[in-house]
């Protein structure tokens, strides 16, 4: 059976898990048969600079970057990145944002404005009825440890695309330090449950 | 066993797999990652030069040993280590001998954008351009190959995105066993390259670089998908995969070596082709080998006024993605089919997060003090390039690797009416660095350097350098004694100070600036973000009583202070606020701070131990 192709996109900011996120995506899709690519940017993005990986699932993946429209899943670690390549993200597709907020210099030295939460989501209807906004964080400090707020977007994405934690769990195992597995395990979960309450 | 790599940590597996016994290379971003992954293989030698030249020298000498021997670099690398690199081209080598280019299309990290493609055929060195991870592993093999078959060095010319991409490749366990080396060679026809033998050597290379395109033909890597004969692109590295995305009908010639091209695979290839067009990032490097074949390259439907060196269709600036390429082809009217309509919406724009000096980083001081100096400030490559970001605005020139000390001298010499100061990292420093100071104390000007020394090469993630004390493989070594050093090539004024020691700073930099000799500072201390530092971190606080929103804090620019909503009763200004989460406790803030109004580490202690008492 021809398998359909997905892009993942992940967008953030430096220091918040989205490589490791993705690293998990990336791996999940191995393991499910898919040929997979994973692309990010090194280099001048350091911690507190806006950071985007791309993941790509399909039978054959050519190109490893996803260019406008072509993302099937948006999901935004820091709520105001969701601005970024909102372009690329096909009509209809799914967006996924993390209800929390990491304020640059720009904005606290009085330069620049934080975006609404309205505004936000306004914005998001325009391109797409399936938006869903998680509180990533505070679901991650109830599990353990707010570092766990990736692995809580990843199990809320889980419970969105429908598919079981054991799938995932293996693989979050594998990629955490040995001693946050649990807290890790509880988060994933913690965000799947959130998902389907909500849902 | 399939694996998910990196096109870097490909480039690793492939040369292990190889039997590459010894590489050398310089720390660069795209290219980093490949030392760092294979000197953790068993049976091999790795290490940092303390430049790309040195690291194509050490590769040359290990394979003229009888050694495979690969070096690593950015792009631009390959501009400093450019006069080993032709040579090597000259001379050849025993055993095979590869130089990795890693090229940075859209300048992610980089100064300039740059086709290193252009160096191969410069040099007469074939180039082979990986597509995809798997492509990096078993072209690296084959670099090594071709190198021995040829004689030759052979250039793995890699892009950011693939270095940067993980894709699927299978990977083995074995290892090609190659003999030791032996007794060096005694060859002074091949590898004394005096007129009298460069001139053969040259004659000798023309016609390797003709047996490679011979070659070129029937190599596995070159190779065509056969589709419809409407559309024929000739293609190499990534552009490959974004013309899969686009034209999946047309026929393709996938380029593996794309530097020297076979006239007779292009041609033939072109001839059943109603239509032929290049697809390439950068410079038209295989279109205009292909056009000089004789081959016409569609040019578009309003290919506007001939330019005989322009690059038809497809951009010449930036790197690709399957939108770029899809919208090229449309107005060059290759694609008939609708864009994809976007539903209108008004972007609600992210706040700018632009890069900026870390919290506590040792840096922050010395442009704090430069600024307040107002001097110009002739800088360098590496993190404290930043400087120059408001408020602290505190770079006004910076070029390329070692450039910072040379530019100030020659301003000076040219009659600049101010005193000028480099400022360059420790890393910097050891790689091009010491030239430009040395030529400060011979031709004598007055520019003074500050070093800046924080014991690692910090911006492309944490690399060993030779003030470090230790290796690239972890090996204990001498760490560089940068006075010592400083005092050795003419400099008399020279001192170390402390890099969170602003006032210090201050009152040698003015002291300095009124007098009329070189001088060099060392401010030293670790990056902040290493793990020793790591550990000592302490939020500072900010007294709220004391504090009357003066703003001196803001001025060192640094993220974790900021404008809090509560404002200063007398003033009415904004209060200053520190963030637990991004604070370091460097002390900056609280030593430029005019009532002592942020506590430092000593008193955030006693308050804390104070509270802990009360409960």
């Amino acid at each position: 059976m021809r398998k359909k192709s997905i892009s993942f996109m992940l967008v953030g900011v430096g220091g918040q898990g989205t490589i490791l996120a993705s690293n998990v995506l990336a791996e999940l899709g191995l393991n499910l048969g898919y040929d997979v690519k994973q692309a990010e940017v090194h280099g001048m993005s350091q911690r507190g600079g806006s950071v985007t990986s791309h993941v790509r699932w399909s039978e054959h993946v050519y190109s490893p970057i996803i260019a406008q429209g072509d993302a099937d899943i948006l999901i935004a670690f820091e709520k105001s990145e969701v601005g970024h390549y909102l372009t690329d993200l096909k009509p209809g597709g799914m967006v996924l944002v993390n209800d929390y907020s990491i304020i640059p210099i720009t904005v606290s030295s009085g330069g620049a404005t934080y975006p609404a939460d309205e505004k936000l989501d306004e914005m998001l209807h325009k391109v797409t009825t399936d938006v869903h906004w998680i509180k990533g964080v505070e679901i991650a400090e109830q599990a353990g440890s707010s570092k766990a707020a990736n692995v809580v977007l990843l199990g809320a994405l889980a419970k969105l695309m429908e598919m079981d934690a054991e799938q995932w769990l293996p693989v979050i195992t594998k990629r955490v330090p040995p001693k946050s597995v649990e807290t890790n395990r509880k988060a994933f979960l913690s965000g799947m449950q959130a998902m389907s309450n909500i849902k | 066993m399939k694996r998910l790599l990196s096109g870097n940590e490909a480039v690793a597996h492939g040369a292990w797999a190889a039997g590459a016994a010894v590489a050398s290379g310089y720390p660069g971003t795209p290219s980093t990652e490949i030392l760092e992954v294979f000197a953790k293989f068993p049976d091999v030698y790795a290490e940092w030069a303390p430049n790309e030249k040195t690291a194509v020298d050490v590769a040359v000498g290990a394979a003229y040993a009888g050694q495979r021997a690969f070096s690593t670099m950015k792009h631009v690398g390959l501009n400093v280590a450019a006069d080993s690199y032709f040579m090597s081209s000259m001379t050849g080598a025993e055993a095979g001998l590869v130089i990795v280019s890693a090229d940075d299309p859209s300048m992610h990290s980089s100064q300039n954008e740059q086709d290193n493609r252009q160096y191969a055929k410069f040099a007469r060195v074939p180039c082979l351009d990986p597509a995809d991870s798997q492509e990096a592993k078993d072209f690296m093999i084959s670099a090594f190959d071709i190198s021995e078959k040829f004689d030759t060095p052979v250039m793995l010319r890699m892009t950011t995105r693939v270095c940067h991409t993980s894709g699927v490749v299978e990977v083995t366990e074995n290892r090609l066993q190659l003999p030791e080396a032996g007794l060096f060679p005694r060859n002074p026809q091949k590898y004394v390259t005096v007129p009298a033998n460069a001139r053969k050597l040259h004659l000798k290379i023309e016609q390797r670089i003709k047996d490679v395109a011979e070659f070129a033909t029937t190599y596995p890597y070159n190779f065509i998908e056969e589709r419809s004969n409407e559309l024929g692109i000739i293609t190499g590295g990534i552009a490959y995969q974004y013309a899969r995305e686009v034209f999946p009908d047309a026929s393709i010639l996938k380029l593996g070596m794309v530097y020297p091209l076979s006239y007779r695979m292009i041609t033939e290839f072109a001839a059943r082709m109603r239509r032929i067009i290049v697809l390439e990032e950068l410079d038209p490097f295989i279109e205009d080998q292909v056009r000089l074949m004789g081959v016409e390259v569609y040019r578009g439907i309003n290919p506007g006024g001939y330019e005989p060196h322009a690059k038809s269709i497809f951009p010449i600036t930036y790197e690709f993605n399957q939108y770029v390429v899809r919208e090229s082809a449309r107005k060059a009217g290759l694609i008939q089919d609708k864009p994809v309509v976007m539903p209108e919406f008004e972007t609600v724009a992210p706040p700018p997060r632009p890069p900026v000096l870390c919290p506590g980083c040792p840096h922050r001081s010395t442009f704090y003090i430069l600024s307040k100096l107002k001097v110009p400030v002739n800088g360098d490559i590496g993190c404290y390039t930043l400087g120059m970001v408001p408020p602290l605005s505190a770079i006004h020139t910076t070029g390329c690797m070692g450039a910072g000390i040379g530019v100030a001298h020659g301003a000076t010499k040219g009659g600049s009416k101010e005193r000028h100061v480099a400022v360059i990292g420790d890393s910097t420093f050891f790689h091009t660095g010491i030239q430009g100071l040395m030529n400060v104390a011979y031709n004598k000007s007055n520019v003074i350097t500050v070093i800046m020394d924080n014991r690692i090469t910090a911006m492309t993630g944490h690399q060993q350098n030779p003030g470090t004390g230790l290796t690239l493989q972890n090996q204990e070594t001498g760490m560089i004694d940068l006075e010592t050093l400083v005092k050795a090539l003419g400099i008399a004024k020279v001192k170390t100070v402390e890099a969170y020691d602003v006032k210090t700073i201050e009152k040698t930099l003015k002291a300095w600036v009124a007098e009329d000799e070189p001088a060099v500072l060392i401010t030293k201390h670790e990056c902040a973000l290493l793990p020793s530092q790591r550990k000592r971190y302490l939020p500072l606080e900010v007294n709220t009583e004391i504090c009357n929103g003066c703003g001196i804090c803001f001025r060192i620019g640094c993220p974790a202070i900021s404008k809090s909503s509560q404002l200063d009763p007398k003033t009415g200004r904004p209060l200053s606020q520190i963030d637990p989460m991004l604070c370091t406790g460097c002390e900056m803030c609280a030593q430029v701070c005019p009532r002592n109004a942020i506590l430092f580490r000593d008193q955030v202690i006693e308050k804390r131990q104070a509270a802990e008492e009360a409960k």
